[in-house]
């Protein structure tokens, strides 16, 4: 075993085929003339790589298209129930990330390591709070049965807001807080042992750790605050009946101030989400008015007989999560790589001659940044 | 049939549509042109093999060749030979997608693994009868996934597809019996939606007549629940036969008996079990066929005095002389004058399949 | 494989095959020339499994009644020959493991851009294999290999596990083809100009652009359909007003571009191979390279011709007619080229020539039968028949497969540096092509009469073809087997190679054979890759050598303009 090991480490640094000249370059691979080229092969690469992402991301975009063209009424129906704030702070926190990251590049181009690592630090900080918002939003949406088509059930609730913090909140976060309380360990112990390189990784990874509290507080309090200006609306403009159980003022008054106006459409079966949590008085409420828009709808919004419950509003979030969530996913592989070139840069890997890594990764961020640009108005604005 | 047969040729069915015609003569007129090109280039390659062959005494050039003209030729006469092949197949494919109007319109409903169509009306049949030199129009649908029908005679096709209606014409040109093909893969039993001669070109009076007696359902109830059994699709998987599973168990010798369900629990094949599984049909799944394909659903499509003919039908299936008449999948006048349940002779009903 | 001795221009050292030992040595190999012999054996092994199983299906089919597979049987092993066929033999095939030995070779390359990524795209490619094998004999798939929907989503097979097989054989393919166009872009040595370079490079970098724009659709195609499976997210399921026929859009738009990636390098093996064996320069090299990259093109915008009967609308269904009829011309032109390149030449007709003259024979009849299928009236009749499946056999078994093997016995002696029996070798290729006739062409008449695909049972019409057709394929599987025991035997007994046993003038021919570690003892002399003239014949040990150099060495340190 060690000896195949030892051969293959032969076959990799040797360099005894007139390529000594790479000798005072540890970064220039032994295939490679010049650090140019292997600069250029891997911008190549790496722009290479995001075509094959945007061609990724483009079916989902076409089957966004196709269905919106063939289903109108349900997108304009749908989209309320995504909450624009969130989206737009979020929004918000991608766009710093790219400024950081870019900042970052730079730092590595001029060889100053403690900018890197910050600019690094921050860019992962970002993610992992656009990560405790999105889960914010996800659980929220999933509480209030906003699911795939197969499974969707909804309330027909936009703006609704359950009490309390969802159990999927806590299924979300265990990962993050088990990081919390690994790298805060792990920065500890590289304190007292006065490792300087290694706190260097562990504190901004704890800080990454703790930006998705961060993220997760403010998607909280943003949505405390919209449910307390709907209450208030709804007090204003109806006399609230009080909730029997866990749904909030608001919930129940955007119900009654529709009522009315929807009362025709009984022939619409209720919804079988959440009813272990109703009462029979609220049951009944919903099979009357299980379909309005917010309380602030505008006089064109669609009505409960024009979107099909069954399935209409289902695809829109089944092409809301496949986007969003592959979008997460892009951001968590892009934390590991970032992570990665955290670690390098303590190191002191790269250079005027050798940033490439950084380079490519900062390409890989941007990209993924302008995914959520286009997914943010498409998703969230377009009514 | 052999009137069909003797119409084929070596490459094609009978012409029995006015598709055909059109379809036949392009098809042969672009294997001449394939032939013609087919046989330059091997013939020019086999030519150049020998000749230029490396021999003693002989000595090729090797130096390069180029010649703009002839690449320009060699790429000019094919594209003007295509665009005309595009031209003239657009030409027969929009006749194909322009419904003439005056058609007969059959709506075609395809399923997992059979075919049935409904007449104007009202006739539903598992074969595809129609009028000799009449326009007809098909609306079909896919119950469960995707299908396409197919008559090669008619050089006809379209999928199926689940979710919409597809719209298709052809007008037949020659009386017979022609296959029905499914031509998109659609599960297990793919292969035996092949209907032997399950489209029958009648003359006029003679689908007039047809079209009479099939909207016309039996008197005798046991009789109404095999035309039933033959016509809503339950044939597609039930069988006749004792111990032959297509998809569903068979329905031979069923009635009366005490089964397991898939949750281990006895359940009587009573009147009132029959009435669920035609309606309710995954209420109980009989032990070992929970992972077959699912059954459809027949709420709103049978009646009450159907089922009850249905009913009547399984009851009968404990029969010696009843299942071996309907053995073969069919049931002729002669057999119902010899089980006694033949319309002019209903009074004469075994005591034992009445009761 | 063991080399011994040594030829005048190498020592066992050097040799790629034996300059390190041990197991690991090969697993974790960077060497791209380790990676693509990897690959030839993994695509072969697929090959042979997925060739046993059509052996399997002919079988069955020799009566219209059942033999002896039942109709789910016969749909689990023609889904797994498709499957296995198409993702783990014929997309990998050439560009993988012919591409992969070749490509920095012929470029004068040291290696490819991203050897990690490369061996990272193997093992993906294992990985993809033992995922989509397991899961398809675990319980048996039933979907046909094009997994359409809503069959797919609601038949009991385990094709959540097969999508995701499918899913990672992707990135394996993306990997390969980034790699590639990176190298070819970037690795180029001094004096190697675009249109110098030799045309199965132009072919690899045609290919690879579509490996690249395609596969990734496919991911989220598959990925959108393993979802729609385990959370009904509905888009292709009419019950969530999804629909079936926005799957088919989606996976074409991938495989049909699939069908150039199988294509093209088979094109790119023929293009060296007509050239070299007729010992005469390539007939218009530029139309042959730019038409390469037109098919690449073209090959985009074509998909809809998977789907005529499906229900597009009208005039979308003529566009794609007319777009398909586009991207028959540029393969036309291939093929009035190759002839010209014998025209003149001296042709020696030794066993890879004597494969792509059948490659030429079977593509014509597979390009030429796809005018039925483009044009839009007899599409109807012969759409989802076997003519179709004659068509495309003729394509991509009469195309790449036999291209392929051309490619291997034409660089064997490069791989491996032992020489292999000619006679057996042509014994090969013409049993073969008979055998491959035999079987296809009377599927051309089932199909025009009606026969329709993927049916395990038949009407009797139909029997005498069918049994011609399945005595055909025992033929051609007799010569697959008489070409594996060709390549065994020379591994064996084969005579020592000479570095250019063809005289072929690309840069691969100016290494020793098998070549060194490093390709290239100095930087490599790049001439015109088809010119000849200073070639000359030493006889069977030594093979071709240079006699005047073309050209002097180019200095590394200071490029030279492209100019011959």
């Amino acid at each position: 075993m060690s000896h195949d090991t030892a051969t293959i480490e032969d076959l990799h640094g040797h360099d005894s085929h007139g390529h000594g000249e790479h000798g005072h370059m540890p970064f220039l691979a032994h295939h490679f003339d010049d650090p140019e080229q292997q600069f250029d092969s891997g911008k190549l690469g790496m722009w290479l790589f995001l075509v094959t992402e945007v061609l990724f991301f483009s079916g989902m975009f076409c089957a966004y298209s196709i269905y919106r063209s063939l289903h109108p009424e349900v997108w304009t129906f749908a989209s309320q129930f995504l909450n624009e704030t969130l989206g737009a702070f979020n929004t918000g926190v991608l766009l710093f990330s790219s400024l950081s990251m870019a900042w970052g590049v730079r730092c590595a181009q001029l060889r100053q390591r403690t900018g890197l690592v910050v600019c690094l630090a921050i860019t992962l900080g970002c993610a992992a709070m656009f990560l405790g918002i999105k889960a914010i939003e996800y659980t929220h949406k999933w509480d209030m049965g906003l699911l795939p088509a197969g499974s969707y059930e909804s309330q027909f609730l936009p703006g609704a807001h359950h009490e309390g913090l969802s159990p999927w909140l806590y299924v979300l976060s265990f990962v993050p807080a088990a990081c919390v309380v690994g790298f805060g360990g792990w920065y500890l112990w590289t304190l007292a042992k006065g490792q300087k390189r290694l706190s260097e990784v562990a504190g901004p990874l704890l800080v990454t750790a703790l930006c998705y509290f961060v993220g997760v507080f403010i998607g909280i309090a943003f949505q405390n605050a919209e449910a307390s200006a709907h209450a208030k609306h709804g007090a204003d403009t109806h006399a609230a009946d009080k909730p029997a159980d866990g749904h909030s003022t608001a919930d129940h008054s955007a119900i009654e101030s529709h009522s009315s106006a929807l009362a025709s459409d009984e022939s619409h079966e209720a919804p079988h989400g959440d009813t272990s949590k109703e009462t029979s008085s609220e049951k009944s409420h919903a099979s009357q008015t299980s379909l309005v828009g917010p309380a602030h709808r505008a006089p064109g919004d669609p009505t409960e007989a024009q979107v099909d419950q069954a399935g209409g509003a289902g695809l829109f979030f089944s092409i809301y999560y496949c986007m969003t969530g592959v979008h997460a996913v892009h951001i968590l592989g892009g934390m590991l790589v970032l992570a990665w070139l955290l670690v390098r840069a303590t190191k002191d890997h790269f250079n005027e001659q050798y940033f490439g890594p950084v380079d490519y990764v900062g390409l890989y961020w941007h990209l993924v940044d302008l995914i959520w640009i286009y997914l943010f108005p498409l998703l969230y604005l377009i009514k | 049939m052999l009137l069909a047969d003797k119409n084929a040729t070596f490459w094609f069915p009978p012409a029995a549509s006015t598709f055909a015609e059109e379809i036949d003569w392009f098809f042969l007129m672009i294997l001449y042109i394939s032939i013609f090109f087919f046989v330059l280039v091997v013939g020019a390659m086999v030519w150049f093999a020998i000749k230029f062959r490396r021999r003693p005494g002989y000595e090729g050039d090797s130096t390069a060749l180029h010649n703009n003209a002839l690449e320009i030729t060699w790429t000019v006469i094919p594209t003007l030979i295509v665009c005309w092949i595009f031209a003239q197949g657009v030409y027969g494919y929009v006749d194909m997608m322009r419904v003439p109007p005056d058609t007969l319109d059959i709506n075609v409903t395809a399923r997992k693994w059979d075919w049935s169509f409904q007449y104007p009306n009202g006739a539903i049949s598992d074969k595809l009868h129609l009028p000799n030199n009449q326009a007809i129009r098909l609306r079909m649908r896919s119950e469960d996934v995707l299908h396409a029908f197919y008559v090669p005679a008619f050089r006809a096709k379209s999928d199926v597809v689940p979710g919409r209606v597809t719209v298709m014409w052809f007008k037949p040109i020659l009386e017979g019996e022609y296959d029905l093909f499914c031509a998109e893969y659609c599960g297990d039993q793919h292969s035996e939606m092949i209907k032997r001669h399950g489209v029958v070109v009648h003359d006029t009076a003679g689908y007039e007549q047809w079209l009479v007696e099939a909207a016309k359902p039996p008197l005798n109830p046991i009789a109404h629940g095999f035309w039933l059994y033959e016509r809503q699709g339950c044939k597609s998987c039930h069988s006749t036969v004792e111990g032959k599973t297509v998809v569903g168990p068979s329905f031979a010798r069923s009635f009366g008996q005490t089964f397991k369900n898939s949750k281990g629990e006895d359940v009587k094949f009573d009147e009132q079990y029959v009435r669920q599984s035609v309606l309710e049909p995954q209420a109980q799944f009989r032990e070992g066929f929970q992972k077959v394909s699912q059954m459809p659903s027949f709420q709103g499509k049978l009646k009450e005095d159907e089922i009850t003919a249905i009913t009547a039908f399984l009851q009968s299936m404990k029969d010696d002389a009843f299942l071996q008449a309907v053995a073969d999948g069919e049931l002729s006048e002669a057999d119902k004058q010899g089980l006694g349940i033949a319309d002019d002779a209903k009074a004469e009903t075994p005591a034992a399949v009445t009761n | 494989m063991s080399a011994h001795g040594s030829n005048h221009s190498q020592t066992d050292s050097d040799n790629f095959l034996i300059n390190s030992k041990g197991f690991l040595s090969w697993a974790l190999t960077l060497d791209h020339k380790r990676i693509g012999l990897m690959y030839l054996v993994g695509v072969m092994s697929a090959f042979c499994l997925a060739g046993v199983l059509a052996l399997i299906l002919r079988t069955e089919l020799l009566t219209p009644d059942k033999l002896f597979l039942t109709n789910q049987q016969y749909n689990q092993v023609f889904t797994l020959h498709g499957a296995i066929m198409v993702f783990l033999f014929i997309i990998p095939s050439v560009p993988a493991a012919l591409g992969n030995f070749l490509v920095p070779v012929m470029l004068g390359a040291k290696d490819v851009a991203f050897p990690r990524l490369n061996l990272s795209s193997f093992y993906l490619w294992v990985v993809g294999a033992i995922f989509f094998l397991s899961a398809m004999l675990y319980t048996g798939l039933d979907t046909g290999w094009t997994f359409y929907t809503p069959y797919s989503t609601t038949t009991q097979g385990p094709v959540v596990a097969a999508t995701m097989g499918v899913f990672v054989l992707g990135f394996s393919s993306i990997f390969t083809g980034l790699n590639f166009i990176v190298t070819i872009n970037t690795m180029r040595p001094p004096g190697m100009a675009w249109f110098k370079m030799p045309l199965f490079l132009w072919a690899t970098y045609a290919t690879s652009i579509i490996q690249v724009l395609a596969t990734p659709v496919l991911g989220i195609t598959v990925l959108l359909l393993a979802a729609e499976r385990m959370l009904h997210i509905g888009i292709f399921d009419p019950a969530y007003n999804g629909d079936p026929v926005t799957y088919q859009h989606f996976f074409w738009f991938y495989s049909h571009p699939a069908v150039y990636i199988m294509i093209l390098p088979g094109m790119g093996i023929i293009s060296e191979l007509m050239s070299v064996h007729s010992h005469k320069s390539i007939f218009g090299y530029r139309f042959i390279a730019y038409s390469s990259i037109a098919i690449a093109l073209f090959g985009f915008l074509v998909w809809g011709h998977h789907m005529f009967t499906s229900g597009m609308a009208e005039v979308t269904t003529i566009i794609f007619s007319a777009l398909t009829f586009s991207v028959s011309i540029p393969s036309a032109i291939k093929v009035f080229n190759w002839l010209a390149t014998m025209y003149k030449g001296t042709v020696q007709l030794n066993t890879p020539m004597c494969y792509s003259l059948s490659f030429i024979f079977l593509f014509t009849i597979g390009g030429l039968t796809g005018l039925w299928l483009g044009a839009l009236s007899t599409d109807r009749p012969l759409h989802d028949t076997y003519f179709v499946v004659a068509h495309f056999h003729y394509v991509m078994v009469g195309g790449t497969l036999v291209g392929f093997l051309g490619g291997v016995f034409h660089w064997w002696p490069k791989m491996t540096g032992k020489m292999f029996s000619e006679l057996w070798g042509k014994i090969s290729c013409l049993l073969i092509f008979l055998g491959f006739n035999i079987t296809f062409l009377p599927q051309f008449v089932l199909g025009s009469r009606g026969m329709p695909r993927r049916y395990a049972r038949y009407v009797e019409e139909f029997q005498e073809l069918h049994q011609w057709s399945t005595y055909g394929s025992y033929l051609l599987g007799i010569g697959l087997f008489v070409a594996l025991g060709v390549v065994i035997h020379s591994l064996m007994r084969g005579k020592k190679a000479p570095p250019n046993p063809w005289g072929g003038a690309t840069l691969e021919w100016q290494c020793s054979s098998p070549p060194p570690f490093y390709n290239f003892m100095s930087p490599p002399t790049v001439n015109d890759p088809y010119d000849y003239t200073p070639l000359e014949y030493h006889g069977p040990e030594q093979g071709w050598e240079y006699v005047h150099p073309a050209q002097q060495p180019v200095p590394q340190t200071h490029p030279v303009p492209a100019k011959s």
